[in-house]
């Protein structure tokens, strides 16, 4: 089961529209059970941190994203929903995420009077392709894909695989911990590209699946 | 060499600028008029929408001009059925008047909603709908009519009732009350094809941090130029051009892009 985590605050409609146009059948759910079950989890997300953690505390999800995460279930997290991966957030006072990718939230830098991004970061934005990584397998440099916010998730080690500039700064725009995922801009709102990482991800999370069913094979054996 | 004369590489040290698709819906049908009156059925949303998407629209804004959500021929189901199959950002404005038409506008496939009349009835409406949704979600629309050089005036319900309201003082407030983009329409250029009302783009985006999408006016590759050179908006938004063909959204692109902007091709 591939589970897209409703916790009050995403647009879970246009991600459900996207699901289904590439064909991956998904359920949209709040019950910590299908987060416990999921074979792929992908959790969206718009707003604030520290809301966002709350409501995923009111229906008793952080323990189970953080046991599906350190399990090795393919996770995907989208704006929001990837900063919330991180360790702590700096919005609106010091406040814990999910701690699944170590690192914090922090502000964008506002633009010079001279030009620059506005703040809230709204619009397609191009990426760096920093390593090679299966979500933009076979995409160029400079890919193009759709923005919307105010903060940035800043990991630690080299979880960065793509960024994008805002105002003289380097914005993690995909970050990835293994199986973990996160993605700053929305895959369901840039067109044809973001239907394609979507793809990406899922092709690799079947892969993973395989894999880790013929390692208990072995262990069996 | 004057010093403000700016060079055109310097275009590509600017931000990726966005073009949207705006398309006005009364009953089934999309309508276009001249200075939001006089307004003549151009097709069918549902084409017009997916036309636009494949031709590299980098948003849709969708507006209600007789502000009527809901029903069968109503916005909302408009949305829902272009939400199946258009993957870029779209925007619902025209009749949004509480938290509960956010909720169905959203539920029905929209990113963003636009607000105008209900928030100049009730300015504490745009505190509560960003509190609630995000700033990211809400958009302040303004119809804005010129009554001196560099005077505007906010209008409502699409163009037809006067409020006395001034528009640079209007977007600053909507600001302060956590917006997070301005739709800015001149009603004088609306529909014209006679180039946009650059005084006001820059008026509104100089008093204002928040990004603003300029409307109402483009009729030609070179308006929008000289919107962008002399404004730098953070996005344009156009009707006619794409309704009646005069220049296709490709087309546009591509003269935005051999102009130095960056631009999604």
């Amino acid at each position: 089961m591939i589970t897209v985590v409703d916790y009050g605050r995403g647009n879970l409609y246009s991600l459900s529209h996207a699901l289904s146009h590439i064909g991956i059948g998904h359920a949209v759910s709040e019950r910590p059970e299908d987060i416990l079950a999921a074979s792929a989890i992908i959790l969206p997300g718009v707003g604030a941190f520290a809301d966002a953690m709350d409501e995923l505390d009111q229906r008793s999800l952080v323990a189970p994203l953080q046991d599906a995460a350190g399990r090795g279930v393919p996770l995907l997290g989208i704006c929001l929903g990837m900063q919330i991966l991180a360790a702590t957030s700096e919005e609106f006072g010091r406040r814990n995420g999910l701690g699944i990718i170590p690192g914090s939230v922090r502000a964008l830098p506002e633009p010079d009077d001279g030009g620059g991004i506005r703040i809230p970061n709204v619009g397609w934005r191009r990426l760096a392709l920093h390593q090679e990584d299966p979500l933009y397998h076979g995409m160029q440099e400079g890919v193009m894909a759709y923005f919307v916010h105010s903060y940035g998730f800043f990991p630690e080690g080299d979880a960065v695989m793509a960024t994008s500039e805002v105002n003289g700064l380097s914005v993690p725009a995909i970050v990835r911990r293994r199986h973990v995922v996160g993605c700053q801009f929305h895959p369901e709102k840039s067109g044809p590209v973001g239907l394609e990482m979507l793809h990406n991800f899922f092709t690799e999370a079947r892969k993973s699946a395989t894999a880790s069913v013929r390692g208990s094979e072995v262990g069996a054996v | 060499m004057a010093s403000d004369q700016r060079p055109v590489s310097t275009n590509s040290a600017l931000p990726p600028q966005r073009v949207i698709a705006r398309i006005d819906i009364k009953g089934p049908n999309v309508i276009k008029g001249v200075h939001l009156e006089g307004l003549k059925v151009v097709g069918k949303p549902g084409a017009m929408a997916r036309q636009y998407y494949e031709q590299g629209a980098d948003e849709i804004i969708y507006m209600d001009v007789v502000a009527s959500l809901y029903g069968r021929n109503g916005i909302l189901s408009v949305l829902e059925e272009a939400a199946a199959e258009i993957f870029v950002p779209m925007t619902v404005g025209g009749g949004i008047r509480n938290v509960e038409d956010i909720v169905a506008a959203l539920r029905s496939g929209a990113d963003k909603v636009a607000i105008n009349t209900a928030a100049l009835q009730r300015p504490e409406f745009l505190s509560e709908a960003a509190r609630v949704f995000g700033r990211q979600c809400i958009v302040l629309s303004v119809e804005a009519k010129q009554r001196q050089p560099g005077t505007w005036e906010a209008l409502t319900d699409n163009g037809r009732e006067q409020t006395g309201v001034d528009v640079i003082e209007w977007v600053a407030e909507a600001e302060a009350r956590g917006i997070g983009e301005i739709l800015i329409t001149s009603v004088d250029m609306e529909g014209t094809q006679k180039g946009f009302d650059i005084e006001l783009v820059k008026a509104v985006r100089d008093s204002v941090s928040v990004p603003v999408i300029a409307c109402g006016g483009a009729g030609e590759g070179a308006h929008i130029r000289a919107l962008l050179e002399a404004s730098h908006c953070d996005a344009v938004c156009c009707a006619s051009l794409f309704h009646y063909d005069r220049l296709p959204l490709p087309a546009l692109k591509n003269e935005l892009a051999a102009a130095g902007w960056d631009v999604r091709l």
